[in-house]
């Protein structure tokens, strides 16, 4: 009975496998992601290979269309874009499951054939996670390209009109699997899956982007490990349950970085808070710098450590920052990079700007490895982030970021601060960073600002 | 051989599987690792094959198959060329201005 396309799954199981494997360094990554192109051909081949599978000319238009489509999409988003493009890819591959969902539930139902309650459950489980994630994806797009408001949208009641409606949607869902529906259970069930999607968004700011695409990988993953069960395809619930506990993973290791829990983030409508708090201080004097005291002060460091954050991405100030990093370790100043873990808007979105801008990961370190050098360093330059080196959140018991783990730049010898203006970040949270002597704000755009830097750099020569 | 415990255990162990291989996975690489998984989820193409391809479909679902073809492949390939595209901007080296990944 064991056929072809029986040994084409295991292998394209075993080199999905192999493709997170491959991931864990940077030398072997690339590898990993051949493996990943290998196991997914290997899959589809295998796939039509069935004997079951015979309309060849759909598929064929379909698979062309959808190459057409993603291709393009892959190669022209400018880096600085790329949670927004995941959050799409899940979107389609969400509604991929569910539509598959869909039509195994109508087969069954036109069918007339008995269907358990094991299938019938993966099927309801397939089509909520896929409906639910493709709407919620489409929603966290559009939060992060901007078409919709970013801060989180709330009011009165929100929570408990979220949950009736979910526990509506369980409702219907329970008796499409305990008994035979009527007609118009089906898409009411479809239609709230969609609906719940868009409202589990909506309260989400920006900054909580990193936890939430995370978390929508992991449901992806789930629903189609749930499609795996309804069709009982192992290689489906073996790369399923993969996907799932991956994102599942990340979005922890996210929570973990703002020390916040898992409802925090979905239900805590996190914005709502500091309202009060960011309004008191920000008439305080600050003091501020030009780019050519800038230059000077750093001219004359011996260690420098560059804090990115999201403001740096939105600038695309990634290419002036390795120029003044050149210009600087010319002179012989030792420039390092620290990443805090939930900086930019997607787990490990500043590594991959710097790295499009040349800067070699071996500069760049974890928030463990690099707090404890800050005492020891002559300059913290903090370009576009601000939540995440906020001293409040170390003793503050009243801010909203209070116990999130953070960078000591408050420690280093000088501290600056490039920024727009003084308008607080994302959560609205006022930074005392930004009022202490040792801080000088550097006011602008930053990709202009830090190219003046190293504009000015030269004249210093000493 | 059908019965769904066996489905039941594989899930389990991959599962497994999948929180000690990311856990492993350094943070430098969070990202690409997301869209490598996000384009791994893109397998629901299996499905969507299946279903359009169904000798017995119906009209419904051949059409539901058709778009879930479309929107998988999508999936695959977005996912999978801009994995590829990021990790070819990481290096290790300083200098060396060869090949700057596009």
């Amino acid at each position: 009975m064991t056929q072809i396309w029986q040994f084409a799954y295991i292998l394209a199981a075993l080199l999905i496998v192999g493709s997170i494997k491959w991931l864990n360094s940077p030398v072997t990554a690339r590898r990993g992601v051949l493996a990943g192109e290998a196991g997914m051909l290997l899959a589809v081949i295998g796939t039509l290979l069935r004997h079951e599978v015979v309309n060849y000319e759909w598929i064929a238009i379909s698979v062309v269309i959808g190459a057409a489509i993603g291709a393009p999409l892959a190669y022209l988003m400018p880096m600085t874009a790329v949670p927004q493009l995941t959050a799409l890819s899940h979107a389609f591959g969400a509604l991929a499951a569910a539509l598959v969902g869909t039509a195994e539930y109508y087969r069954h139902v036109l069918s007339g054939e008995a269907v358990t309650g094991f299938t019938m459950g993966a099927l309801v489980i397939e089509t909520v996670l896929g409906y639910l994630t493709f709407t919620a994806s489409i929603m966290a797009f559009g939060k992060l390209q901007e078409i919709v408001p970013t801060r989180p949208l709330t009011y009165k009641g929100q929570n408990i009109v979220n949950l009736a409606l979910f526990a509506f949607a369980v409702g219907l869902g329970l008796w499409m699997i305990f008994e035979s529906t009527p007609a118009w259970v089906f898409p009411t069930f479809t239609g709230l899956s969609l609906l719940f999607g868009v409202l589990l968004i909506m309260p989400i700011g920006g900054g909580d982007m990193p936890t939430v695409i995370a978390l929508l990988n992991s449901y992806a993953g789930a629903a189609c490990a749930a499609m795996g069960f309804a069709l009982s395809n192992r290689l489906l619930i073996v790369a399923g349950a993969l996907n799932a506990s991956s994102g599942f993973i990340l979005s922890v290791i996210m929570c973990n970085a703002m020390n916040r829990s898992f409802t925090n983030v979905l239900f805590g409508a996190f914005g709502q808070v500091q309202a009060s708090s960011s309004a008191k201080a920000s008439t305080r004097p600050v003091h501020s710098a030009t780019a050519e005291d800038a230059a000077e002060i750093m001219s004359n460091a011996r260690r420098i450590i560059v804090v990115p954050g999201y403001g740096m991405a939105v600038a695309q100030a990634q290419h002036q920052l390795r120029e003044l990093t050149d210009a600087l370790t010319k002179r012989g100043v030792d420039v390092r990079f620290a990443i805090h873990p939930v900086a930019g808007r997607m787990p490990g979105h500043m590594n991959v700007l710097l790295a499009e801008a040349d800067i070699p990961y071996d500069r760049l370190f974890e928030m463990e490895d690099i707090n404890a050098d800050f005492p020891d360093t002559d300059v913290a330059l903090v370009i576009g982030a601000n939540d995440v080196v906020n001293p409040a959140a170390r003793h503050d018991t009243s801010s909203p970021i209070y116990g999130m783990p953070i960078l000591d730049v408050d420690k280093a010898q000088t501290v600056m601060v490039i920024k727009r203006s003084m308008n607080p970040g994302f959560a609205g949270i006022d930074n005392e960073l930004y009022y202490m002597d040792r801080t000088l704000m550097l006011f602008g755009d930053a990709k202009a600002f830090v190219s003046a830097i190293v504009k000015e750099l030269p004249a210093h020569k000493n | 051989m059908q019965s769904y415990e066996f489905g039941l255990y594989v899930f389990m162990l991959a599962a497994f599987l999948g929180f000690e291989l990311v856990k492993r996975v350094s943070p430098l690489l969070h990202t690409p690792l997301m869209s490598l998984s996000n384009a791994i989820s893109a397998i629901a193409v299996v499905g969507a094959i299946l279903v359009s391809g169904d000798k017995d479909a119906t009209e419904l679902g051949r059409w539901l198959g058709f778009v879930a073809v479309i929107c998988a492949t999508l999936n695959v390939v977005a996912g999978y060329l801009i994995t590829d595209r990021m990790l070819k901007m990481f290096r290790k080296k300083d200098r060396g201005k060869e090949s700057r990944g596009s």
